[in-house]
């Protein structure tokens, strides 16, 4: 009885819902209460269980759909009129045919009568025996379809056309058997979906946050959004709310009393001090020079969605010249802002110095000992003069400098970077070309937001 | 799943109240909550399955009104926690009296010390003492708060655990053991059982993302905000003396009001005050004047006001349209 129950797990974590094995134990004894009966009452119960967000139940939803639908053998009815329901999933109909016509193969026969429920129990059957759950991709669709038909007797009604060939009896049976390969098509698809969909997917996004962020394809830009708002989002819950940490040695004197007043106020237990953890604020400047654009442009993505678990945000960008563009990035979707600040600054030659200088003439007052700055560039200025000291400065007005290098550390120093020469005043220098690293790099600083 | 004799055929009552979907549904119609399929499904696997619900939902959809209505049928009491954030133990489960322990010892003490004066050793004095001292950590220095006094309710009750996700996260993990055993361990005395396993539910608003853990342990409801007809049948049981043309055009005039993009929606609740008012408006039928006047009933935000005003008399022909075939 829970063999379909067992299997609907699996296509429900093939979907992307977690379904633990406690709650596939509470999936099975809902089950038992409400029984298989009711297809509407089946899917609430099984919604209650085992999707546990809306995003899961949205999930959830289609997933069942699929699994339950099963569709019914449409195959042709040379007995019209009988427009035989397929059987409801997980009670699979037995074969009921008794009446042998045809006289040639099981199949054959099944097909000239019109048999629905005992084709449709021939093939579960046959696909269950050809291992149908452990297809993984799309190109097994054939393969997989070819050995149901098999195992469904092909061969023997193959050769059954052959020997009625010409006869109106063999031409029925030669279109049945064109419907035969369309359903056992669809049978394999719906598998294909059910199944393997999800873990392809995971499979993709795994290879997307391990890739190098500059090389990524356009066509992959949107999942990549998806995938950098997803992170945001776990970390925006993680350090959103207001953090507390025990200050052990300072006596909460105030707190304490009250808490032992029941003892005339001798400290029994103790309350310690607390202090708040700051969020961070931070300041980020980004190259969007055509060399680092598009990992500015995920940086930036991933500061905003992140915003509720930072105390202040401002954003700069540069080329040549530095301009802020937090006004920009708050009002318009990053798709588009992005596109905008690039229409301003973005792919001229960079040109450190000068981009330093900018912000050390307009925006220095902005920094105080709560900010960071994060720059994201290669620091390859073009051989122009990299302004050392201004960097200095602002490292020495704010809690500290975080710089993004996009380059791997070996090429740090070569030809025109300057990078050796700033990484001196930076408190964090990291290689950040991957979005697995740009998570790792904005969790460390969430984390130890002193 | 094994009841103490005792409660034996008070399981028995539930059970019979709760013998289907459909007696689940009709039951909470009863008490005035008329529900969706979904959440009557819940209901009856909660009490067969013997799991907390956690329900979660946008604000005024009825979440807090579900446990009301559970409670009146099944005539449990009902036992609310509303946490916070800072809740902790002494507050949510127990706490001693610590003044009673005070004014106890100081009244016994001449008894005590007339006692302890019959023993020549000091080990036989402590040893006495051990005798007395379990007295002052027993049932009756015991202050239950809401957790503890839904588990020792003779008769079951339901337990509503109201904005769980407002509670700092170690108060979540707290609650493990009581949703998953309905049972605690107060150091002092030992464990203690439910007689009658509560009916538990957890009220959430997503301010933040609960633990996976509690999740496991509940069934998961979402309310979201109902359909026209639902909504319709709702206000007629809370609404009662809403004129039936009225009550229909009430009913579109929010969903198309929800329609628009608006800061916060008006759910359920809302629907039902904006009723309540048309009703001592003596309103027979939506007029555009009336509507504007009352808008802020309904929304309560002014910029949701300032947007959805120019919209009214359009909204107010759309409702009217589908109220005359709904």
């Amino acid at each position: 009885m829970d063999g379909p129950l067992i299997e609907f797990f699996r296509a429900a974590r093939s979907a992307g819902l977690r379904v633990s094995p406690a709650e596939s134990i509470d999936a099975v004894r809902a089950v038992q209460v409400v029984g298989w009966e009711d297809r509407g009452a089946l899917h609430d119960t099984l919604a209650l269980v085992m999707a546990k967000t809306v995003e899961e139940k949205r999930q959830f939803d289609e997933c069942f759909e699929l699994f339950f639908r099963r569709q019914g053998f449409r195959g042709e009815a040379p007995a019209p009129g009988e427009d035989g329901d397929a059987p409801d999933a997980g009670s699979p109909a037995a074969g009921e045919g008794e009446g042998a016509g045809g006289g040639g193969s099981e199949l054959g026969r099944m097909l000239l009568e019109g048999d629905q429920a005992g084709l449709a129990a021939a093939m579960e059957a046959a696909a269950q025996e050809a291992g149908i759950r452990n297809i993984a991709v799309f190109t097994q669709v054939n393969l997989f379809a070819r050995r149901i038909l098999e195992r469904m007797g092909l061969n023997a009604l193959d050769r059954e056309i052959r020997a009625l060939a010409g006869t109106p009896q063999g031409d029925r049976l030669a279109r049945a058997r064109e419907m035969l390969r369309e359903q056992a098509r669809d049978l394999v698809q719906q598998n294909l979906l059910l199944f393997a969909k999800g873990e392809t997917d995971r499979w993709r996004e795994r290879m997307l946050a391990e890739s190098r962020l500059t090389s990524i394809d356009r066509r992959d830009h949107e999942r990549m959004r998806i995938l950098v708002r997803a992170m945001a989002r776990r970390l925006a819950v993680q350090y959103g709310r207001n953090r507390k940490r025990d200050r052990r040695g300072q006596l909460d004197i105030r707190r304490t009393l009250r808490r032992n007043m029941a003892w005339d106020a001798i400290p029994f237990l103790t309350i310690w001090k607390q202090e708040v953890i700051d969020k961070p604020k931070l300041v980020v400047l980004c190259d969007v020079s055509g060399s680092v654009a598009a990992l500015a442009q995920f940086l930036l993505m991933f500061l905003y969605a992140l915003k509720e678990a930072l105390s202040g945000l401002r954003a700069f960008a540069f080329a040549g010249e530095l301009i802020e563009v937090s006004e920009i990035l708050e009002h318009q979707p990053i798709e588009k802002a992005i596109t905008e600040i690039m229409a301003k600054v973005g792919f001229g030659s960079s040109n450190y110095g000068n981009s330093l200088a900018d912000f050390s003439n307009g925006f220095l007052s902005i920094l105080d000992r709560q900010s960071t700055v994060i720059i994201l560039g290669d620091g390859r200025g073009n051989r122009t003069d990299p302004r050392v000291p201004i960097l200095q400065d602002i490292a020495n007005r704010s809690k500290g400098v975080i710089w993004l290098n996009p380059e791997p550390r070996t090429l740090w120093g070569t030809g025109d970077s300057d990078m050796l020469r700033y990484a001196p005043h930076c408190r964090v220098t990291a290689v950040c070309a991957t979005l697995a690293q740009l998570e790792r790099i904005i969790t460390d600083l969430l984390k130890d937001a002193r | 799943m094994s009841k103490p004799q005792g409660a034996a055929q008070l399981g028995a009552t539930m059970d019979s109240r709760l013998h289907s979907i459909p007696a689940t549904e009709a039951g909470l119609e009863g008490a005035g909550y008329i529900p969706s399929r979904s959440i009557a499904t819940a209901v009856y696997l909660a009490h067969h399955l013997q799991k907390p619900i956690l329900v979660e939902g946008p604000a005024g959809v009825g979440k807090t009104e579900l446990a009301k209505a559970i409670s009146a049928w099944l005539s449990l009491p009902l036992i609310r926690m509303q946490c916070y954030e800072g809740l902790d133990e002494s507050k949510a489960l127990y706490e001693w009296k610590y003044g009673k322990q005070l004014l106890y010892t100081q009244i016994l003490k001449d008894k005590m010390g007339a006692k302890l004066g019959e023993e020549s050793t000091l080990e036989a004095a402590v040893e006495k003492l051990h005798g007395v001292g379990d007295l002052f950590f027993s049932d009756h220095f015991l202050e239950p708060r809401p957790l503890l006094r839904a588990l020792r309710e003779p008769g079951g009750a339901v337990l509503l655990v109201d904005e769980v996700d407002k509670a700092d996260q170690e108060f979540e993990a707290f609650l493990l053991e009581i949703l998953s055993e309905y049972q605690v361990s107060i150091p002092e005395i030992g464990t203690v059982k439910a007689v009658v396993p509560p009916f538990v539910l957890l009220t959430s608003n997503s301010m933040r993302d609960l633990g996976d853990a509690l999740k496991r342990r509940c069934l998961h409801l979402h309310i979201g905000l109902p359909d026209a007809k639902l909504e319709g049948r709702i206000v007629a049981s809370r609404v009662p003396g809403v004129a039936e043309g009225l009550r229909r055009q009430l009913v579109h005039f929010v969903q198309g009001l929800r329609g628009l993009d608006l800061k916060k929606l008006p759910s359920v609740s809302e629907t039902l005050d904006w009723a309540r008012v048309l009703v001592l408006l003596h309103a027979r039928e939506l007029e555009p004047d009336m509507v504007r006047d009352t808008l802020n009933v309904l929304l309560k935000f002014e910029a949701d006001i300032e947007a959805a005003t120019p919209r009214v008399v359009e909204l107010i022909q759309a409702a009217r349209r589908d109220a005359g075939f709904g």
